[in-house]
C-alpha cells in the first residue's frame, strides 16, 4: 500500500473547469472519501488519479512516483466501478484471475490469491457462475474480489453501493469498513451518499463545482463544516439556516432574526465580535433545537418563538416542522413530544453548537 | 381483444405460406421424375417418389463443385468481412474518428449501391488484375459490398457495451489490442453471428459478380452453376430444384443455429444506435 498525492490538479473540458486546483494528501492506509452532489468533479478527480482521464494540469504521484504520465496498467491501481464492470462472458475465477494472467503472474500464485480473496469476501461456492448468474451483492463482491487480487498500491472506488438495495447497501458498508481496516489498504472512495461518507471516511473530502470545500474528518465534517454548503450537504434532515444579523446590546452579542433576538453565548461573543453588525446566517442542526420544557426553560437566552407547521412521526422521535419568520425550523423531538398545527411553541438552540456563517461569502465566521 | 389475436393469427398464416409455398413446390418437385414435372395440373406428391435429380445434380452436373467453389468464396468473404468488420466498427464506436458521421453514412451509400452499376468496370478491374475466373476475384469484391453493412452492425453492437469494460480491462493491464480479442469481442457474438449470416447469405446467393467474374466451370459457385444447368432447349426442373435444395440447407441451418443472437444482435443497433 502506499500514498496517493495530487498537487493542483485541473480538468477544463473547453472552458469548463471540471476540477479546479485540487490538493490532496491520502496518507498510507486511510480511506478518503469523496463527496459531494453529482457533477461536482468527484469522480472526475477519481479517473484522473486512474489514469483514465488526463490531466489538464497540475501532478499525481501514488508513493513516491509522479504518474501523470503513467499508463493506467502501471499505476499499480484497482478501481472498482459503480457498475461493476465485471466480464460476462468469464466465471468470477476468471474475472478475479484476468488482470493476475495478464501480468504474467505465476499460476500456482493466481490460484493463491484468488482462493484467499474469494474467502475473505466469502465467494468460494460461487468461482464457477458466471456474473449473470450472481445476484447484485455478489457482483458487487466479486468486484471488488478483482481488486484485492491485485494487490495494487490503491483502491479507487467508484460509487460502488449505490446499485445496491437499501438494506445491502447498509450490510456493505459494514464489510468495506471491515475489510479495510483487515487489509490495510490506502482507498480512495467517491460518493454522493453522506452516510457512506461519515460511516466510512477516516477522512472526508466535500466538494463542489469542481472546487475541494473542505478536508476533514467525519467528525469536523460535521461539527466544523468551513461554509454553509458543507454544513447543508452533510447531515439529514439538512441544518436549519437563520438569516439575521448580529448586534451588540450591553455586553452580550445578539442575533436578530424576523422580529425575535437571541443572546449568543459567551464563546462564540468571542470569536464573533468583530462582525457584531454584519449580516450573518446562524446555523443549528434539527438536534440541537429543542423543544421539551425542560430544556427550554434552562435556556431561556436562546428560546424562540415557533409556529408548528408538520410533525412527522418517525417511531423512535418526531421530525417537527416549525415556521419561524419565513423560514422552516426543523426540529427533532422525542416521540412524546406533542402538539397541534398551527400552534406556538418555544423551543431552544443548544448554545455550544451553533454555527454562524458569512451571508455573502458563506464561510463559516470562526 | 379476442378479435384483434384472431387476425394476428390470420395474417401470419397468411405470410408464412406466401413465405413457404415456394419452398415447399421447390422440394416436392425436386423428388418428382422428369416426366411429371411438366404435367398440368402439376400432382401435389411425388410419384413414384425419386432420388434421382440429386444424384444426377452431382453425377452428370458436377454440383459438388459448385458447392465446393461457393463454400470457399463465401466462408472468406464472411471471415474477411468479419476481420475488417471487427476493426472498423470498433474504431467508428470507440475512437473520435473526425468526420466520424460523414464517414458511416458514406459507408450507408457504399452498401446501397447497385451491383449492376459498377459490374462493367469490376470486369475490367478484374481482367487488368488478371483475377477472371479466380477465387479472390469474387473474394475481395464480395468483401468489399458486404463489409459497410457489417461495420455499421458491428459498430452499434460495439456501442452497447458499456465502456467501463475497456476501462477496467486497461486498468486490469490489457492492450488495446487484447481488450478487444478478450473482452470486447467474447462480449459481442451476436453482433457477429449477424454480421456473418448476413455476409454468408448475400455472398452464398450472389449471382451477377459469380457469372462475370467465375463463369468457366472450375470456378462457378452455386447460383451460376445451377442456372447453367440448362441446355439450349430443355429445362431440367427436377434438377434444379434437387440443387437448390441442397444449396438452402448451410443458410437454413446457420439461421436455425443463431436467430436467437440474431434477433438481438439486430434489436442491440436499433436500440442504441
Amino acid at each position: 500500500m502506499a500514498s496517493v498525492r495530487l498537487e493542483h490538479v485541473f480538468k477544463r473540458f473547453g472552458n469548463v473547469d471540471a476540477v479546479s486546483d485540487v490538493n490532496l494528501d491520502i496518507a498510507d492506509q486511510e480511506f478518503l472519501v469523496l463527496l459531494g452532489p453529482s457533477g461536482c468533479g468527484k469522480t472526475t478527480t477519481l479517473r484522473m488519479v486512474a489514469g483514465l482521464e488526463e490531466l489538464s494540469d497540475g501532478s499525481i504521484f501514488i508513493g513516491d512516483r509522479e504518474v501523470s504520465q503513467v499508463a493506467p496498467k502501471d499505476r499499480d491501481i484497482a478501481m472498482v466501478f459503480q457498475n461493476y464492470a465485471l466480464y460476462p462472458h468469464m466465471t468470477v475465477y476468471e474475472n478475479m484471475a484476468f488482470g493476475l494472467k495478464l501480468r504474467k503472474v505465476p499460476r500456482p500464485e493466481i490460484e493463491r490469491r484468488v482462493k484467499e480473496a474469494a474467502d475473505i469476501l466469502g465467494l468460494g461456492a460461487l468461482l464457477t457462475r458466471k456474473p449473470k448468474e450472481l445476484s447484485g451483492g455478489q457482483r458487487q463482491r466479486v468486484a471488488l474480489g478483482r481488486a484485492i487480487v491485485r494487490e495494487p498500491k490503491a483502491f479507487l472506488m467508484d460509487e460502488p453501493l449505490s446499485n445496491l438495495d437499501a438494506k445491502l447497501r447498509t450490510q456493505t458498508r459494514v464489510e468495506l469498513k471491515r475489510l479495510h481496516q483487515r487489509l490495510g489498504a490506502t482507498i480512495l472512495y467517491v460518493t454522493h451518499d453522506q452516510t457512506e461518507a461519515m460511516t466510512m471516511g477516516t477522512r472526508i473530502v466535500v466538494m463542489r463545482d469542481g472546487v475541494v470545500q473542505q478536508v476533514d474528518t467525519p467528525d469536523g465534517i460535521y461539527n466544523h463544516p468551513a461554509n454553509q454548503f458543507v454544513a447543508t450537504f452533510v447531515g439529514t434532515p439538512a441544518m436549519n439556516l437563520l438569516p439575521g444579523e448580529l448586534t451588540q446590546k450591553g455586553g452580550a452579542l445578539m442575533f436578530h432574526t424576523f422580529g425575535q433576538d437571541v443572546t449568543l453565548p459567551e464563546s462564540m461573543r468571542a470569536r464573533l465580535s468583530q462582525a457584531a453588525g454584519r449580516k450573518v446566517t446562524l446555523g443549528i442542526r434539527p438536534e440541537d433545537v429543542h423543544l421539551s420544557s425542560d430544556f427550554v426553560s434552562n435556556h431561556p437566552d436562546l428560546q424562540m418563538k415557533a409556529t408548528v407547521r408538520v410533525v412527522e412521526p418517525m417511531g423512535h422521535e418526531n421530525m417537527v416542522y416549525l415556521a419561524i419568520g419565513e423560514e422552516t425550523v426543523t426540529a427533532r423531538a422525542s416521540n412524546d413530544w406533542h402538539a397541534d398545527l398551527g400552534d406556538v411553541v418555544t423551543c431552544a438552540f443548544d448554545g455550544a453548537r451553533l454555527h454562524a456563517f458569512d451571508r455573502e461569502t458563506e464561510a463559516a465566521l470562526v | 381483444m379476442k378479435q384483434d389475436t384472431r387476425w394476428v393469427r390470420l395474417s401470419s398464416i397468411i405470410v408464412a405460406l406466401f413465405i413457404v409455398l415456394p419452398l415447399l413446390w421447390m422440394l416436392i418437385t425436386s423428388f418428382k421424375s422428369p416426366s411429371q414435372v411438366g404435367i398440368t395440373p402439376p400432382p401435389w406428391l411425388p410419384h413414384p417418389f425419386t432420388w434421382v435429380n440429386y444424384r444426377m445434380s452431382f453425377t452428370y452436373f458436377g454440383f459438388q463443385r459448385y458447392f465446393l467453389n461457393s463454400v470457399i468464396v463465401a466462408v472468406s468473404s464472411t471471415l474477411a468481412v468479419l476481420l475488417l468488420g471487427t476493426g472498423a466498427g470498433y474504431a467508428l464506436a470507440r475512437t473520435p474518428v473526425r468526420g466520424r458521421m460523414a464517414l458511416m453514412v458514406g459507408l450507408l451509400v457504399i452498401s446501397v449501391f447497385p451491383e449492376i452499376a459498377v459490374i462493367s468496370p469490376l470486369y475490367l478491374l478484374m481482367r487488368l488484375l488478371g483475377w477472371l475466373d479466380t477465387y479472390q476475384g469474387l473474394i475481395v469484391p464480395y468483401t468489399a459490398f458486404n463489409l459497410p453493412f457489417s461495420i455499421w452492425i458491428l459498430r452499434n453492437y460495439f456501442l452497447s457495451i458499456p465502456r467501463e469494460m475497456e476501462e477496467v480491462a486497461q486498468i486490469d493491464g490489457a492492450s488495446p489490442f487484447r481488450t478487444v480479442v478478450s473482452v470486447i469481442l467474447p462480449q459481442s457474438t451476436p453482433g457477429l453471428f449477424t454480421a456473418a449470416v448476413f455476409t454468408f447469405t448475400a455472398t452464398w446467393t450472389e449471382f451477377l459478380m459469380a457469372l462475370t467474374i467465375d463463369s468457366s466451370t472450375p470456378f462457378r459457385t452455386i447460383p451460376v452453376g445451377i442456372a447453367l444447368f440448362g441446355a439450349e432447349f430443355t429445362v431440367p426442373y427436377g434438377n434444379i430444384f434437387a440443387a437448390s435444395v441442397i444449396s438452402i440447407v448451410p443458410i437454413a441451418l446457420m439461421v436455425l443455429i443463431f436467430r436467437n443472437a440474431i434477433v438481438s444482435g439486430l434489436t442491440q443497433g436499433a436500440v442504441k444506435g
